[in-house]
């Protein structure tokens, strides 16, 4: 092993039993089908430690998870739980034993409460029957204890927002007094602002001495919330480091292996936005309204917000998923009624959803015809003719696959959004909508769509870039649209930073209140560093006039 | 294998598996092996079978069922079912034979009527389950149960009228050769050009938009397939091949009450054993051709035994169960194959996707 373990064993030590392992991983080996997916993986999470696990996809994070979880059974070395070595011979097992998982994909029933998601399968019982008001009661504990006031026991779980459900997940963890959770990138689907809430439960349960695998793409919230950091490359485990010893660039080499010469491409200066090929003049529908924004050929706009701020609805609503019901559209300078997907791609618009498995693709269908879809739906007759660019489109996107006949279901998520894009690109947009398009791929990747969208600029594509993670939007934007509650909160220009752009999210400052307070203290944070741009968080912006409409 | 070069073209094709692995992969090839299979015990327990002739027979006999199964696939691999093709099968017989009465000159009009009949029956199959959202196995039982009752309401339970010997043909005669010798059925060169215009259909932006809808109707609606339209289709088709199907039971079997009957379970049996995956977007149109196949092969085998006929729903029910659970099982053999060197950049390493686990 040629790792450079760099263990600490006094790093954070506060509390009695602080340092007691609480898992530990030794010479863990995994294979699938004679493919070597985990070599000689060696893994120590003590109390009350976050530990992030990080890696590029495929890097091996989500098996070792599903060893630790009891999913897989390992090939070869020990997992020891306090001290004793354990095979789990079940998911189920695991989580009795104290080893509790958050996976990426809700396992929540939407139409039940609370209390019977935590409880689901082990409901407090009384003469046979399920003891309804024990089981809502040690649920209100349970969140009482983990000081998540927002959340009620009767509550419906549908009716949560998403990183409510997140949490909800985790209180399910936690309540078989799990003194292990990993949790496998528990802030994939949440806004910024939304994380917080989930720190907040983080720390706290670290507080209690509950040992944490952190799995997660976003290098923020590793610096902000991990105290010891594991990179696996390639089924290796490649180092071991506390947080304080290493960099964000530090980090990213390590993950990559390769130096990238800046996170995100530069602009090329030569681009200058040309027509306006986007025009939205007040629209609105149930979900937003009173939305005006252009864009224009050669140009980025990031579309910035909340999650639930109206963001994927302005998408939806260009795309004809969910159209708008009043204002209007121009494509090319074109008045154009999108009544539906396909009207929308005659129009010369794509849009890269922001859930690809659900919405992107075929998982089930080869790469070839998952890219030529667009073109058999809507083109039928020139397909063939047309679909013969997407083997160059596929190569230049630099897709890894064994040939165009594989299954997107087994590609990396990496590949499975390039497959996504390769789709929409040889439909030869004027506009292209990407929602979320780096939502769960790996560095790699993101840099290839990073390098896709100036790519499309320099061939006078208009890109609206819908994006919850702040550096991105900051980086790549021409002008940056913030929406708040459905509506237009305003207009940033190219290089304003992110606690601008978050102060405008949030409406922190402007007539804020019902926001959460976590948030608004994460904001009022910056506000106090001296040299700031302004005082306030929201600046000289004239758009702020928008305000705060009725018909919601 | 070539190396990874910064620009690599992906191949067209995957490397092909060695015959055997493919018979054993489960999906598409199984169902060859196994008609094999049954064919070779026919064959050992009644060497006469191998005679062109009785083939023939065997073919004129199966041939409805296998363009009853080219419609079940259609409407099957784009997330759907059709229950109603053996009422529409009965149906058509019945109004063929009460509207022609034995007229030549009516044969092509009444053929006519009845390839309008079955186009109507899809139609309104595919709208209400598209449009008014019914579930196709409601709407498709539903229908079933109409042209059932219909049926008999307006004969007044007994089929009357005639069928035309010319009509008949299409069901019984052949070509080349002398009848009651060696003959070429209609029934195979049918059989033949439908499969082969099945093909090239599942080949083209129509085939594949509507494999794509049945593996994922949301993303092939946000791609811009009208999805409605795609899967009406599919039952306009599955209507277009129970009339053929009528015409030449009409043919083989003549007029009777029970006509159809328990044709759309003997449909659905047979593009399972297929290989195709009920719920959509999995499975082709030749191996739901040679599941129906199997599915007679087997029957002739029973026969030859000896065994009851009322074993065959018996047998029937025992596919859909197990060629279902085969299908749910994970696919091992699946597996990508590692014709790829670890790639250095953007790693996509071997591993493949199990389902998370379900609720704890």
């Amino acid at each position: 092993m040629t790792a450079t373990t760099t263990r600490e064993p006094d790093a954070p030590a506060p509390g009695g039993d602080r340092d007691e392992i609480i898992l530990r991983l030794r010479g863990i080996g995994k294979e699938f089908f004679g493919n070597s997916v985990l070599r000689d993986i060696d893994l120590d999470v003590r109390a009350g430690e976050v530990h992030a696990l990080v890696g590029e996809n495929g890097a091996g994070k989500s098996t070792l998870m599903k060893i630790i979880a009891g999913v897989h059974r390992p090939d070869a070395g020990s997992v020891e739980l306090d001290g004793s070595a354990v095979t789990f011979a079940s998911p189920l097992a695991a989580q009795h034993a104290g080893v509790s998982t958050v996976f990426q994909e809700f396992n929540l029933l939407p139409e039940r409460s609370v209390a019977e998601n935590v409880y689901l399968g082990r409901e407090p019982r009384r003469a046979g029957l399920v003891d309804r008001g024990r089981m809502h009661a040690d649920t209100n504990r349970l969140l009482a204890d983990l000081g998540l006031t927002g959340l009620e026991s009767h509550q419906r779980v549908g009716s949560l927002s998403v990183a409510q459900q997140q949490i909800v997940e985790i209180v399910k963890a936690v309540s078989y007094d799990a003194r292990f959770i990993s949790m496998d990138e528990p802030t994939a689907a949440l806004a910024d602002q939304e994380v917080e809430l989930l720190y907040e439960l983080v720390r706290r349960l670290s507080g209690r001495g509950v040992a944490i695998l952190y799995v997660s793409h976003r290098l923020k919230e590793i610096f902000d919330l991990c105290d010891t950091i594991t990179v696996l490359k390639d089924g290796n485990h490649v180092l071991t480091t506390p947080t304080a010893e290493i960099d964000p660039d530090g980090l990213v080499r390590t993950m990559v292996g390769r130096e990238f010469a800046g996170y995100f491409p530069d602009r090329d200066p030569s681009i200058v936005p040309g027509d306006v090929r986007l025009a939205l003049d007040g629209v609105g529908n149930t979900q937003v309204d009173d939305v005006s924004f252009e864009v224009r050929a050669g140009e980025i706009v990031a579309l910035a917000g909340l999650q639930g701020s109206g963001r994927t609805e302005i998408a939806h609503g260009i795309f004809g998923v969910a159209g708008f019901s009043r204002g209007r559209v121009l494509v090319g300078g074109r008045a154009v009624d999108v009544r539906s997907p396909r009207q929308a791609v005659r129009a010369g618009l794509a849009l890269v959803t922001e859930d690809r498995k659900a919405e992107g693709l075929a998982l089930g269908q080869s790469i070839l015809a998952n890219a030529r879809l667009v073109l058999d739906a809507v083109i039928p007759r020139s397909a063939d003719r047309r679909a013969r660019r997407i083997p160059g489109i596929l190569s230049s996107l630099e897709l890894v696959a064994a040939s165009q006949e594989t299954e997107v279901q087994y590609l990396s998520g990496g590949n499975q959004q390039k497959v996504v894009l390769a789709k929409w690109l040889v439909t030869e947009p004027q506009v292209i909508v990407l929602d979320e398009p780096t939502r769960g791929i790996d560095v790699g990747a993101k840099r290839a769509v990073y390098d896709l969208m100036r790519e499309l600029t320099a061939n006078g594509v208009a890109v609206l870039f819908i994006s919850s993670e702040l550096p991105e939007v900051v980086a790549m934007a021409d002008r940056i649209l913030v929406m708040r509650d459905g509506l237009l909160a305003g207009q940033l220009p190219a290089g304003s930073d992110e606690e601008t752009v978050m102060a405008l999210a949030t409406g922190a400052g402007v007539d804020s209140g019902e926001h959460l307070a976590v948030d608004l203290g994460a904001v009022s944070h910056t506000d106090d560093l001296p040299g700031t741009d302004g005082a306030g968080p929201h600046p000289d912006h004239p758009s702020r006039s928008t305000g705060p409409k009725e018909d919601r | 294998m070539t190396t990874v070069a910064t620009r690599r073209e992906l191949p067209v094709r995957a490397p092909r598996p060695s015959l055997l692995e493919r018979l054993t992969a489960g999906g598409s090839w199984t169902v060859f092996a196994l008609l094999l299979l049954v064919f070779v015990l026919i064959f050992v327990m009644n060497p006469s079978f191998a005679e062109p002739s009785s083939l023939m027979a065997f073919v004129k006999k199966a041939a409805p069922l296998v363009i009853l199964a080219i419609g079940q696939y259609f409407v099957i691999v784009s997330g759907e079912f059709d229950l109603s093709v053996g009422s529409l099968v009965g149906a058509q017989v019945v109004i063929a034979a009460k509207v022609m009465d034995g007229q030549d000159e009516l044969t092509w009009p009444v053929t006519a009527l009845m390839i309008g009949f079955g186009l109507l029956v899809g139609l309104v199959n595919g709208l209400v389950t598209t449009l008014l959202k019914v579930p196709s196995f409601i709407t498709t039982l539903g229908m079933m149960l109409v042209l059932y009752g219909a049926i008999r309401l307006w004969t007044g339970g007994a089929p009357t009228g005639a069928l035309t010997e010319q009509f008949r043909q299409w069901g019984r005669g052949g070509i080349f050769g002398e009848p009651g010798q060696f003959q070429v059925p209609y029934a195979l060169i049918v059989v033949v050009v439908l499969g082969v215009l099945a093909v090239l259909l599942m080949r083209r932006p129509f085939g594949r938009t509507l494999m794509a809808t049945g593996d994922n109707d949301v993303a092939a609606s946000y791609s811009g397939s009208p999805v409605w339209w795609v899967r009406t289709r599919a039952f306009l088709l599955s209507g277009f091949m129970a009339t053929i199907a009528g015409i030449l039971i009409g043919g083989y079997a003549g007029v009777t009450a029970q006509v159809g009957e328990g044709l759309e379970f003997m449909a659905i049996t047979a593009v399972v054993l297929g290989g195709v995956v009920l719920g959509g977007g999995r499975g082709t149109v030749v191996a739901a051709m040679a599941g129906a196949l199997t599915l007679e092969a087997l029957f002739t085998l029973f026969n030859q035994l000896g065994l009851p006929s009322t074993i065959r729903p018996v047998v029937q029910g025992v596919i859909i169960i197990a060629a279902v659970a085969y299908a749910a099982m994970p696919r091992k053999a699946r597996r990508r194959r590692p014709a790829v060197p670890p790639p250095s950049a953007a790693g996509d390493a071997a591993e493949p996707k199990e389902p998370a686990p379900t609720h704890a």
